[in-house]
């Protein structure tokens, strides 16, 4: 203050508006972080609302308080024995793991193939493969099925898995990647006398890991979280899939809330673990790779 | 195998290289993608049933005709386009405002993406379970909370008018994240510098925000909004479950009404007709984007 009054009337009127802005710009900073809070908090109540419900006993549900009276884990329990969740997951589990090393395995041999070889017809099989994206899969629903049907491959998990496995939007996000990548090291090794499938599996796709991560983990959540399909051919509760599970039991709880959402809970774990996991390799995949088009 | 050539352009053995690569993405694809769609093509020019194998009669494009004559069909588009504009608008905007605040705000990004993001990886099934008990009438957590501030709600779910904003806000809630995500990746490629020159000029945040983010962001918003009215036309899982169309049919999407008549009324033809017109839509607003892409990289 005491610099203010000494220095020339021009500059200290500057320190005083720089000042004011400076004061401005924190006020509606706070009040960014305020409103931001606010709806962070918002987004995690049905989260919140469902775990706190789950801890319920089923007769204190109807009593919409936060408050839980008496706790228990009761309801959890009645999951494993009322319904077939242990079978969903497993299911659930091997139909997506079998569609992301499908989509993982067939789409970076054809993205190498597309960035590294010279061969007639380059452009047209990339533009042959990149139509595939126009196709919204729910349209082929129906052709699919007769076609499995008549493979008589309903009710496995290879009707589950092949249709999602030719991923056409993985090709172009690996490809995007093996393009980005230098080709000294490639052509080093293949001074050396190295194949290409030498080159592509030691080399490229060690380096691409983080496209691997991203591809990897999409499908495999994407696959997990499909209903319409899996609800199509698997018609036996064995195989049942979660989200064609827990749309099947949907209503067979009636006013068991807690444990209805106590299976709500327990078919999301998976997922959210998937989640915490590999956040950031997830948000990267978003944002760095070819998802974002 | 022999050494193939070094010097691209030249080798006579990359042909057969590139060949085994791409077959098995190829075949998978061909069998399991392109040959589905030439095959549902073929079927909405026939009377096909499900309950009988082969393509049945010849209907020339009577299938065609039947569903741009049927009420159903309209109405059931109608509903989709319906859900459409209810969600959006809030998936693309909020979600943009949802962006720029986290952004602004520098600390604790793990948790707005942690709360804003998780819903996201939920299965639609559990989305669903959750919705369900917070709307359900009378007791659910949002009755209750508007009882407090003394607004009756109505039977979200049952009722004709309030079901699908029910399902759009569940949808919101939902996958907002998603969006999120993208923008945040959008603001991240603006350069710090272009904001600093602009404050030394004396441009209030709100000016920063006005006249350099969102201009900037032009690009990431086209795509933001295509993509989420592609995703928004597929909607099928919501309305399955919470509503299974109802009450009277007033939610039933185009995707549910395409399943409704292969599975339930075996209308295999008919129902392959319908596909083809919905996937027109999808290609209509994919051609769209093409061409606003195409004009933003000439201004760029």
């Amino acid at each position: 203050m005491v610099t203010e009054t000494l220095a020339p009337p021009v500059r200290a009127d500057r320190t005083v508006t720089v000042a004011t802005v400076d004061r401005r710009i924190a006020i509606f900073n706070r009040i960014c972080v305020g409103v931001l809070i606010a709806f962070a908090l918002l987004w995690l109540v049905p989260i919140l609302w469902a775990l706190d419900t789950a801890l319920k006993p089923n007769a204190e549900t109807v009593n919409t308080t936060w408050w839980i009276e008496n706790p228990t884990l009761a309801a959890f329990g009645r999951v494993f024995t009322d319904t077939d969740m242990l079978q969903w997951w497993a299911s659930t589990f091997i139909a997506s793991a079998l569609s992301a090393v499908l989509t993982v395995v067939t789409a970076s041999l054809a993205a190498f193939a597309l960035s590294r070889m010279r061969f007639k017809y380059r452009t047209l099989v990339f533009w042959f493969i990149l139509a595939g994206i126009m196709v919204p899969s729910q349209v082929l629903m129906v052709p699919q099925f007769r076609e499995f049907q008549s493979l008589g491959l309903l009710n496995t998990f290879w009707a589950v898995a092949l249709p999602q496995a030719p991923t056409a939007i993985a090709v172009f996000i690996f490809k995007q990647f093996f393009d980005g990548l230098p080709a000294d090291l490639e052509e080093a090794a293949r001074v050396d006398g190295a194949g290409f499938f030498r080159v592509y599996w030691q080399i490229v796709l060690p380096l691409a890991r983080p496209a691997v991560a991203a591809v990897s983990i999409f499908t495999f959540v994407w696959a997990w979280n499909s209903l319409l399909w899996p609800l199509l051919v698997l018609t036996n509760p064995d195989l049942m899939t979660i989200p064609v599970g827990l749309a099947t039991v949907q209503g067979a709880f009636g006013i068991r809330y807690a444990d209805t959402m106590a299976t709500a809970v327990l078919g999301a774990v998976p997922l959210v673990a998937v989640f915490l996991l590999f956040q950031r390799n997830i948000v990267e995949g978003i944002a760095g790779t070819g998802i974002k088009g | 195998m022999t050494t193939p050539a070094l010097r691209p352009g030249r080798a006579p053995g990359q042909g057969r290289s590139a060949a085994a690569f791409l077959a098995p993405f190829l075949i998978l694809y061909v069998l399991f993608i392109v040959g589905p769609a030439l095959y549902g093509l073929v079927m909405s020019f026939f009377d096909t049933s499900m309950v009988k194998s082969g393509l049945s009669t010849f209907a020339g494009l009577q299938n065609y005709a039947d569903a741009l004559g049927s009420s159903d069909f309209w109405s059931s588009l109608w509903h989709t386009f319906w859900f459409t504009i209810l969600t959006t608008p809030p998936l693309v905007i909020l979600a943009l405002v949802l962006a720029l605040l986290a952004n602004r705000v520098g600390r604790g990004q793990w948790f707005y993406r942690l709360a804003f993001f998780l819903p996201y990886v939920l299965p639609s099934a559990v989305v669903a379970l959750i919705f369900m008990w917070i709307l359900s009438p009378g007791i659910g957590l949002l009755d209750t909370t508007l009882a407090k501030i003394g607004i009756t709600a109505p039977n979200w779910l049952g009722s004709e008018t309030w079901a699908m904003p029910a399902l759009a806000m569940t949808t919101v809630w939902w996958t907002i994240g998603f969006n999120f995500v993208l923008y945040l990746a959008g603001l991240q490629e603006i350069p710090r510098d272009l904001y600093e020159a602009a404050a030394l000029d004396g441009a209030g945040p709100w000016q920063q925000i006005r006249h350099i983010t969102i201009p900037l962001l032009g690009r990431t918003t086209t795509l933001v909004a295509v993509l989420q009215v592609i995703a928004s036309l597929k909607v099928f899982d919501q309305m399955y479950i919470m509503t299974s169309g109802g009450p009277n049919y007033s939610t039933r999407s185009l995707l549910q009404y395409v399943y409704d008549e292969s599975f339930t009324n075996y209308r295999v033809g008919y129902a392959s007709a319908v596909s083809m017109l919905f996937f027109l839509v999808v290609l209509a607003v994919s051609i769209v984007w093409f061409r606003l892409v195409r004009s933003q990289q000439k201004e760029a």
